[in-house]
This record gives C-alpha cells, structure tokens and sequence, in this order.
C-alpha cells in the first residue's frame, strides 16, 4: 500500500460536532431505524435493503438519509446504549428524524458537503471526521 | 438559534432541570436540523412508556420511569425528576395490551410493569389513549395548528388529511416539546415547505382500502420524504384509506405529508397544491405499478399455510371492526390459526358494547388494544407464515420476527384465517 496515498477532504456542516475515525460503510438507499435495524448489534435487518446483515457498529455510516418510522431516533439511541452506534454519520438529506437521531447518538455527524460522500467514499475507505471544524479527509482502501 | 427570553429562563433552569435538560436537547436538536427559532404548541403526541423487552430492562436497572424518561425523552444520563407535562399530549401505542398479556406470552410482573408506566404517565397528565391514531379517539387539531407528534402514520394523517402542522417528531422530541411547549420551527410547521413535489397520475380505479396501501407503498418508495400531488381520484376516501395510503407511503419513504386535489384541505386545486413551485417529477400509476406495489409487499411470502392472521395496522376503526364481524359472523377461523385485531382500547370498549368483541371472539379470534405485534414483538407461538391486510405491518413484521408475511386485502386474510391457507392474488 502507498504510505503517502491521497487523501480526499470534503467540507461541510456540522450536525453533532466531535471527531472520529473508522472504516467506511457506505449505501445509496437511505435507512430505516424502527423495524430496519436491530439496535443491540447495529445490524441492518430490512428486507430489501442492501446492507441487510451488515452492521455499522464503529464504523463511518455513510448513507442519503432516513427513512420510514418515527422510532428512528430511539433506535439510534439504544444503539449506542448497546455498544453498537456508528462512530460517525455523513449524510445528504437532512430530516427530523436524522436529526433527532443523530443528536442522541451522541456521534460526530455531518451534512450538506461540497462533494456527494456517496460518490468520493467506498466501503472499505478509512475516513477522518472532525465535525467540529467541517472537514472529512477520506483515505482510499489498498 | 434565536431563544425568547421565556425559552432562554428554561434553557437557564428557572422551571427546573427537567425542564432545562427538555430546553438543552431541543436547542442541540433545532442547530442540527438548522432551525432558527422554536415554536409554539400545545398538541403533543409521544411515548413514554416502558414496555418493550430493552426499556423494562432499562427502567428495573437504573431505578424507575424518571431514569427512562430522563434517558429516552430528554437524552440526559442524569436522573431528574420528572414534572407534569405543560402542554396537551397524548400516549401513543404501547408494548403490550394488558388485557391479553398470556395471549402475548407475557408474564404478569410485565403487566404490573405496564401499570407502573400507565400510573406515571397518568401522573404527568399525559392522556392515555395508547393508540398509534390518536386522531382516531379525539386528538384532532385544528387546520393550521402547531403539533409535535410522533408515529409517522399519524404524521402523515396529521398534516395532509387535518391541515394541522408537525414534523415526524421522535421519542425524544417529544418529551422534551411536552415539558417546555416547543418544538423546531422547521420544515412542515412552515407554510412554503408544505406545497407539493411530484404531480401522480392515478390512472386506475382504487377498489378498496388495500389498493390505497399499494398506492401508497409505490408511491413512498419513489418520492421518498418528498410530497406528492394526486390527481385524478374520483368520490371521497374514507378515513380507513387515506389512513392506510400515509401509512405505507410513509414505510417505503419517509412521506410526512401529501394532497389529494378536491379531498385534502391545502390542495382545493393543483394549482394550489404545489403553489409557486412545478412539480419536479410526473409519476402515472396504473395497472402495472400496482401489480409491482403488490410484489414489493409480498417479497417474503412463499409457503401458501398460515399461522397467524394479523389485523389493525395502523390500528382499526370501529368501522372497520364493523367490517371485519360482517365477514367472521357465523363463522370459525381454523383451529392452527391466531387471529388478532388491534384497536385502541376506547374503540375496544365500544366494541365491547357494540356485541363485535363477542363476535370475533366466538369466530375463535381477539380484539386487542394498546399495541400490535411490530411494537410488542409478539406474534402466536410457532408462526411461521402471516397474513396481513397492512402494507406497513407485511413489510416491518416479517424483517423484526423473521416470519413470511402475506398481503391480501380484510377480506382475503378474514379467508385466510377461516381456510388455514392464504390463496388471494391480486385481482
């Protein structure tokens, strides 16, 4: 691997400030909570989505947005009382329920980039967030 | 955020630390939504209840209701005490329904947990309609009206059938909104946001309750949190349909809020509907997208042989219920299948007095409050296959319980039960 592999750095707006690192988990379908996670493993259990058995316990949760029940919130903040929130959140759209959950997840969590997270992070890529200062530097896996 | 000095006395601890916590989750809450200010309202729709299995691990381990609601409605990891809600609010549904914990394999130290709650809430002077359609036992606000619900099939129902306005609110939110009477002054409480997206085309006649879920899960799916314009229904849907059209709209997406030209009350006209902006997007329904709806839905049934036939998502009117003894009456459902109904409990009793209690449950059925399987994760034991006359209950119940799931219409799940086997299509 190249030491000196580029970074890639997205800036945009802070929705709960701190600072993180963790491997990337990134999906184009936005998320359920209620009924779309199970919140004691961070496990994705929605019938047609794509993450379906993936969890995002620690790592960087990159996704549009959510989706679906108002317990979204609550399932976000029994995840983190479980031990299995994300370490952070980077998203597109932004809604109550996003909100809300994010604030209670108690994770750095971002919004509104100047670059579609979406498009520059791959699962797998080592990601930086200091959401205090608006930045994401993006580090390419292999 | 801009605070008024009556926000800033809260946020400062002049109405005490509940309610300054309350002010401190609603001001970290509105900076990250990006609000400016807070509003004004006095209609509240929450939970506060601890009756699912984590909550009453919680509430037995961290020393009672005020750690819950401390944790669960204010996001403060210090207890405070608890004061009596400030404004109107209202309990959504529950965990359990008391009156068939065995039924729902509880046991009855469960049940004396849910009093507690019952009692703590009913301390705070927090209605106890345990319902996820508080609009359905006399919470209906006004056109116009700041709200803070939570339950997106009453968010939906809320905004685009009473003209009322609340954002999908959560536990959270609403704890804090019911202790300081405000909430973000965001997205839907303003009058711009509230105009239409995407123009629908419905270009096929919608038969009965069931097709106005398939609308509504095909249409969620595509315009996701936006808000879509129906043109071209005929007559008036009733109160079950545009129930079960928010309800799926707002599980495949995350609709908050719709129009239906000539029947909801912001959209007289389409003109008016989508006001100064042009829809974004054109979608036609018709007889293919409904037969795509109706697979999505069923995309987890396969074995024909049911176990369980669930009915009241959201939860049943008494219409319904009305319905539902009209096809069971004189009839037996088969003896390998659990049929439950759920209502809330204030339609349960007119149940009760109507003689449809004793109707279903002379078929072998029960007519249950409080709850539903989804929110108490209880279903018969040994269920494998279910049938549902929900689209939001068939595409949450198979992906929490691991269960296949049918979708059919009262009719063809009332045929189910009774049959032991689930043989509708789409007609």
């Amino acid at each position: 691997m190249n030491e000196r592999a580029a970074k890639i750095v997205l800036r945009g707006r802070k929705v709960v400030g701190g600072t993180a690192e963790g491997e990337a988990l990134v999906t184009r379908e936005r998320i359920s909570g209620w009924g779309g996670i199970d919140p004691r493993t961070g496990t994705i259990i929605e019938t047609r989505h794509e993450l379906r058995g993936r969890s995002f316990a620690g790592k960087v949760l990159v996704f549009p947005g959510a989706k679906g029940s108002s317990g979204w919130s609550n399932q976000f903040h029994l995840a983190r009382l479980c031990g299995a929130a994300p370490a952070a959140m980077l998203f597109n759209e932004m809604t109550t329920k996003i909100a809300l959950g994010a604030v209670v997840t108690h994770a750095p969590a971002m919004t509104d980039f100047d670059q579609d997270p979406l498009a520059v992070i791959a699962t797998g890529d080592w990601v930086r967030v200091d959401a205090d200062r608006g930045v994401v530097e993006v580090t390419k896996r292999g | 955020m801009r605070l008024t000095d009556a926000e800033k006395a809260m946020l400062e601890g002049a109405e005490g630390p509940a309610v300054a916590r309350a002010m401190d989750l609603l001001v970290r809450y509105g900076e990250a939504l990006g609000a400016e200010r807070l509003v004004e309202t006095n209609n509240v729709c929450g939970t506060i209840g601890a009756t699912t299995p984590f909550m009453r691990d919680f509430a037995a381990e961290r020393g009672g209701l005020d750690a819950v609601f401390s944790e669960f409605n204010l996001d403060s990891a210090e207890v405070v005490k608890v004061p009596k809600a400030k404004t109107y609010a209202c309990h959504l549904q529950q965990g359990m329904d008391p009156e068939n914990a065995e039924a729902m394999g509880l046991k009855p130290e469960m049940v004396q947990l849910f009093r507690r709650g019952e009692a703590f809430s009913a301390s705070l002077g927090v209605q106890l309609m345990n319902t996820c359609t508080p609009y359905q036992v006399g919470n209906l606000p006004k056109k116009g009206e700041h709200c803070a619900w939570m339950e997106s099939s009453a968010v939906v129902y809320c905004n685009s059938v009473l003209g009322a306005r609340t954002n999908t609110e959560g536990r959270e939110s609403t704890g804090a909104a019911m202790l300081t009477g405000r909430i973000p002054y965001w997205g839907l409480h303003i009058e711009e946001n509230r105009r239409g997206t995407h123009l629908v085309r419905l270009e096929v006649e919608l038969a009965d309750v069931a097709d106005w879920g398939l609308f509504g899960y095909y249409i969620g799916e595509i315009v996701q949190d936006r808000i879509p314009v129906i043109a071209g229904v005929t007559g008036t849907p009733d109160l079950p349909r545009l129930k079960h059209f928010g309800a799926a709209a707002s599980t495949s997406g995350g609709v908050e809020m719709y129009h239906i030209v000539g029947v909801t009350p912001e959209a007289p006209t389409v003109e008016a509907a989508f006001g100064p902006k042009r829809p974004v997007e054109t979608i036609r329904y018709g007889r293919a997208e409904r037969r795509l709806a109706y697979e999505r839905v069923n995309a987890t049934a396969r074995d024909r042989e049911i176990q369980f036939v669930m009915l009241g998502c959201p939860h049943y009117s008494l219409e319904q219920i009305r319905n539902v003894c009209r096809l069971l009456e004189g009839r037996r459902i088969h003896p390998d299948v659990s049929l439950w109904i759920f209502t809330p409990r204030a339609i349960r009793q007119l149940a009760d007095r109507n003689g449809y209690t004793r109707i279903i449950k002379a078929a072998g059925g029960k007519l249950m409050s409080d709850t539903c399987s989804a929110m108490s994760r209880a279903i018969p034991p040994g269920t494998r296959v279910a049938a549902f006359d929900s689209v939001k209950q068939a595409h949450y119940l198979p992906a929490i319980m691991g269960i296949q799931g049918w979708f059919g219409t009262t009719a063809d799940c009332i045929e189910a039960a009774v049959r032991g086997r689930f043989e509708a299509d789409l007609r």
